[in-house]
């Protein structure tokens, strides 16, 4: 197709205005995390400025956010893992058996209100004293993860042809050891983007930790309100925090792009 | 394994066996073992096999049956009482008094449900639209589409709460480079997040910055898994490009359309941790982002009122099936 040059002009103008626009807020976050208050206050002279890590010092050394961040890891961790074991078998069946009833029960775990949740899990797990324990915060966040999972190893499992198992279960596999065999490992990008997308959600999670962690389970989200006080917010230290929790998952979306667009986007095409 | 005792071990024993004798009674002992040994294996193996649709299943059924049916039967009944203080107080059946309470309530409930609609309706609009705009203007490859698409990435894995921090720096009255930028152009200065009527379109305004690369994303899939020809056999018939647009691509990737509004509309429905990092507890003091979800919540931990919390949560549930029905339903009709 013709395309005017006025257009294509209009086209790169468009595209650099929506990177801008996408890219200059974290970048505000982060010359702002390497400024002192003083420097944040001075608006108009935002670009110059010596750059000092004296918010991370205070982050890491004060606010103690190293314990905070292995918290956030050791749950995503944990629940990804837990929730992938439990999660692609039954997307496997699920598919493969159009348990279209069955998969409906286990996304309304995604549409439910989580705070309605809440209150009977709190309820709960304070009568069996497990509130503020990774247990309980590995527990509520894979009931994110778990859908998730299903959900994109569905559509995966889906877009699978299954001759390949058939002609496995001639050669003399069960069909279970077909799955084992010849599925699972076609699965290993369908599964790469099951974990990352549910890596980046646990880790992203707040209202969980928000009720049910304490001063030994507390997550990143959850951390970030010390930098809040009553009167004023430190507002160096605060954006040196919202650097921390948000940077790592930034750069591992870098370098996985691939998997976590195709996560996100899973159930787009197939309609 | 080899040295192990030669009676558990038939296969050693067979090797092993020197004398007449032992041969022939030896093996006749092992095969039998042997053959039942692995016919339980067998057996088992048949039986996982023939039931492997609910034995691989049932887990993460279970596991989600229980997080959420027990939970969900828990609410619907404590939304019958007046539970409130703490989780052990005694509470009592209280009919439907709390749905009359609620429903009744136009000083919290409601502009809770208006904004909550407002706000969702608003996303939406906002996010369909510019989503389809920058989905439209990446479909062709172009040179440096890498990295443009690593771009609009970033606010979507962002850390929610990080990003209403963030946000709460740059919509600052005084310290924020947003109404810094505005004066350049005579605008402002704004109170954003501050002032009482432009709070909710503030966090609005978040919401379209971290979510509408999410809808781009799955209309960019939607259109990339188009024909060409369709379009440019349009274009050859003297379609201009918005009938093109309208009748030819819209209509093929509806099927995207409709999964990106559903996803997004059921968590803008939900939005959560932007409203409570920019605003705190309660939505603001005078509860101008105080969303259901939000009241909700407070109700809940800030107030302990579990039973009319409850009741909250119901109705807002209800609402949250209905918007999805109303969604599918005109998808049937397509």
């Amino acid at each position: 197709m013709r395309t005017s040059k006025a257009f294509k002009i209009f086209r790169v103008a468009a595209i650099t205005l929506l990177v801008l626009f996408m890219l200059i807020p974290i970048f505000w976050m982060v010359i702002s995390s390497l400024k002192t208050n003083v420097q944040i206050y001075d608006v108009k002279n935002a670009f110059n400025f010596t750059p000092t890590l004296e918010n991370y010092q205070k982050v890491f050394d004060q606010a103690n956010f190293g314990f905070f961040m292995w918290n956030s890891f050791l749950v995503a961790f944990v629940s990804t893992g837990i929730s992938l074991v439990l999660g692609v078998p039954a997307a496997y069946s699920m598919s493969r058996f159009l348990m279209k009833r069955q998969a409906i029960v286990v996304m309304m775990a995604r549409v439910i209100p989580a705070v309605s949740l809440l209150v009977p899990w709190y309820y709960l797990f304070a009568l069996l004293r497990m509130v503020d324990s990774y247990a309980v915060l590995i527990l509520s966040h894979m009931f994110v993860s778990l859908p998730l999972i299903l959900y994109i190893m569905m559509g995966f499992f889906d877009g699978l042809p299954q001759d390949l198992e058939e002609a496995g279960q001639v050669d003399g596999l069960t069909p279970i050891g077909a799955m084992m065999r010849i599925t699972l490992p076609l699965s290993v990008p369908g599964i790469a983007t099951a974990t990352i997308l549910s890596f980046i959600f646990s880790w992203n999670n707040f209202m969980f930790a928000l009720v049910l962690s304490g001063a030994n389970t507390k997550t990143l989200p959850v951390a970030i309100f010390d930098f809040i006080g009553y009167a004023s917010i430190d507002w160096g230290g605060l954006m040196a925090a919202a650097s921390v929790v948000t940077l790592p998952i930034m750069i591992i979306a870098l370098f996985a792009q691939k998997y976590v667009v195709s996560g996100l986007t899973a159930g787009a095409v197939k309609g | 394994m080899s040295t192990s005792n030669p009676s558990l071990n038939p296969d050693e024993n067979r090797a092993t066996a020197g004398g007449e004798v032992k041969t022939r009674t030896r093996p006749m002992h092992t095969s039998a073992s042997e053959k039942n040994q692995t016919r339980t294996r067998k057996s088992f193996s048949d039986w996982a096999n023939k039931h492997r649709k609910w034995l691989l299943a049932a887990p993460a059924m279970i596991f989600t049956a229980g997080m959420l049916l027990f939970p969900l039967a828990w609410t619907i009944y404590l939304s019958f009482t007046d539970a409130q203080g703490s989780v052990r107080a005694e509470k009592n059946f209280n009919g439907g008094a709390n749905y009359v309470a609620v429903l009744t309530d136009t000083d919290r409930f409601w502009p809770a449900v208006w904004r909550t609609l407002f706000f969702t309706g608003g996303v939406l609009v906002a996010q369909m639209i510019l989503g389809m705009c920058i989905a439209l203007l990446l479909r062709r490859s172009f040179r440096g589409q890498a990295i443009v698409r690593v771009a609009i990435l970033m606010p979507l894995v962002a850390t929610p709460v990080a990003v209403g921090m963030m946000w709460k720096l740059i919509f600052d009255p005084n310290i924020g480079p947003a109404n810094y930028l505005l004066s350049f152009i005579g605008l402002g200065p704004y109170q954003w997040l501050a002032g009482e009527n432009t709070a909710l379109l503030t966090t609005m305004l978040i919401d379209v910055w971290q979510w509408t690369p999410m809808v781009a994303l799955i209309l960019l899939a939607g259109l990339t898994s188009l024909p060409e020809d369709t379009d440019e056999a349009a274009s050859i018939d003297g379609a201009s490009a918005w009938q093109r647009f309208w009748h030819v691509t819209l209509p093929l990737i509806w099927p995207s359309v409709v999964v990106a509004l559903l996803l997004r509309g059921i968590d803008a429905l939900k939005t959560f941790d932007i409203l409570y990092s920019t605003k705190g507890r309660g939505g603001g003091s005078f509860h101008e982002v105080e969303t259901l979800n939000v009241y909700a919540y407070g109700l809940s931990f800030d107030y302990n009122e579990y039973g009319m919390a409850s009741t909250v949560l119901l109705l807002f549930f209800g609402l949250i099936i209905a918007a999805m029905l109303a969604l599918t339903v005109r998808r049937g009709e397509k």
